[in-house]
């Protein structure tokens, strides 16, 4: 579980995130939604460590990552899963180094069991018969899940993916939604996920935060998001008639 | 100002560069594939431009030998003393800083822009240490490289001058050890280490705090031979002032 407290943080004297509040849940898909410049990379940098804000704090199970020492907030990075918008996969490594190079990185297991548990991960995500394969030599969707794969491969507690399903298309994209949320269930990873695809959101929101203007506008699950009627949500997510369209449907069927 | 703080960047990035090390198991293959990369990679357009040169020094020198009083033991001379002291250290470094230093500030650059910087810090692994500590571990054999320049730099003037007929055999190797000064290696191989620093570190900065996408990497490959050639001139000046003079 990830706590945010009152987070805040600014860039050039101007405040990007104004005082979040949100409970990020162990085992669950946690989303972080909202428009483009509304605080929602900024968010998941500081959570990450990557960004240190001004006020408020980031509790890892219970404890302030601002109290961690280094060596704790190094040991906390192994804990640490992520998943980059655009796979940031090693261009110089095959797919098997990749996903191998956390392990090589951070245990001192022989080369043996490090092949041996790369081939289990790359089997979870559907890719054995790609180990000797370089980065440029697989689709967008196959680089997803071999970034999804090198995330994983330690056994993290915390899963962090910064939209996961840019560039894909529709199909490939919910392959990569239930790949996570199946991953986040088997071994009970605290996912939080920045996404601007709805189809997402609708999928997998189990525990949804809707920024806007840095601040928490919104919070719930997705069956709650079809029911609200704030207005800042609803212009957001239903902002085409397609998706309003699904809205009434998806009311329809609760009733 | 931003001079300033750019200098002040670079010197925060190399004390970065030594500080948590990256695992040594995993140095060392680094280390290993840097060598090959940037060291004997270059070794080719290095010996072609070497020999040539050495060639052209000696010819140049022949033609402008017009005083009989002049000996021809000078040709050697000459083309040794602008080989060792200046060509091989200085000329091949700039020469590296555009194959080796655009290398190193486009590989790292794409590193930034597709967010594998971003993935080493994620991990825990000081990207620093991990990108640039090899790189300048490798450096330190570039004076093997500049010792191969030296030798084929002067062979390319044995061949010019002697196949050429500007002068005999044994003139051209009297001439070659003619006055001649052990420090003068020394100073050349100071040199060289030195520049094989700045070769490895202001590229690798220009790389590595690059902003933008795909085009800035260009322009950052640009700008960081332009800044190399300029430090290893000033350097060279200053080092030559300091050891010679």
């Amino acid at each position: 579980m990830i706590e945010v407290k009152n987070l805040h943080k600014s860039f050039s004297g101007e405040e990007i995130l104004k005082g979040i509040d949100f409970v990020f849940e162990a085992g669950k898909t946690n989303l972080i939604i909202g428009q483009s410049g509304s605080g929602k990379s900024v968010l998941l940098k500081c959570m990450l460590g990557l960004f240190k804000p001004e006020n408020g704090s980031i509790e890892y199970d219970g404890k302030a990552y601002s109290s961690f020492t280094d060596e704790e907030q190094r040991e906390l990075r192994k804990e640490v899963g992520m998943l980059f918008q655009g796979g940031a996969l090693f261009d110089s490594m095959t797919v098997e180094e990749n996903v191998m190079f956390p392990l090589r990185m951070f245990t001192k297991q022989r080369k043996r069991e490090l092949k041996a548990r790369v081939a289990e991960v790359l089997k979870r995500v559907n890719l054995d018969g790609s180990e000797n394969k370089y980065p440029a030599e697989i689709s967008g969707g196959m680089q997803k899940r071999v970034a999804i794969a090198r995330a994983i491969v330690n056994k993290p507690k915390y899963l962090f993916c910064d939209e996961p399903n840019s560039g894909l298309d529709p199909t490939t994209a919910t392959v990569i939604d239930n790949l996570i949320q199946e991953l986040t269930r088997e071994n009970n990873i605290t996912t939080v996920i920045i996404t601007h695809d709805m189809n997402s959101v609708l999928e997998i929101g189990e525990n949804i935060a809707f920024l806007k203007d840095g601040v928490l506008a919104w919070k719930g699950d997705k069956s709650q998001i079809f029911k609200t009627d704030d207005k800042t949500v609803t212009d957001f997510v239903y902002s085409s008639d397609l998706f309003k369209k699904v809205r009434d449907a998806q009311i329809k069927e609760i009733n | 100002m931003s001079y300033i703080h750019s200098i002040g960047e670079y010197f925060l990035m190399i004390k970065g560069v030594f500080g948590r090390m990256t695992k040594r198991s995993v140095l060392r293959e680094l280390i290993f594939k840097e060598i090959n990369e940037l060291i004997i990679g270059s070794l080719g357009i290095v010996a072609f431009i070497s020999f040539f040169i050495g060639g052209v020094v000696a010819i140049q020198t022949a033609l402008n030998l017009n005083n009989p009083l002049i000996p021809k033991t000078l040709i050697a001379f000459a083309a040794r003393q602008s080989i060792i002291l200046e060509f091989a250290p200085t000329f091949i470094s700039i020469i590296m800083a555009g194959k080796v230093g655009s290398f190193i500030t486009s590989s790292i650059g794409s590193m930034r822009v597709t967010e594998q910087i971003d993935a080493l810090e994620v991990m825990g692994i000081n990207s620093l240490n991990y990108l640039i500590f090899p790189k300048i571990i490798a450096m330190l054999t570039y004076p093997f490289v500049i010792a191969i320049s030296m030798f084929l730099g002067i062979v390319g003037a044995y061949a010019a001058a002697v196949l050429g007929g500007f002068v005999g055999s044994d003139l051209f190797l009297t001439g070659l050890q003619d006055g001649f000064e052990g420090f003068h290696i020394v100073y050349a191989f100071i040199k060289t280490f030195v520049f094989a620093m700045i070769l490895a570190t202001i590229p690798a900065y220009h790389g590595y705090y690059m902003k933008g996408g795909a085009l800035e990497v260009g322009h950052a490959s640009t700008t960081s031979f332009v800044w190399t050639s300029v430090v290893i001139i000033i350097t060279n000046y200053v080092i030559t002032q300091l050891l010679l003079s």
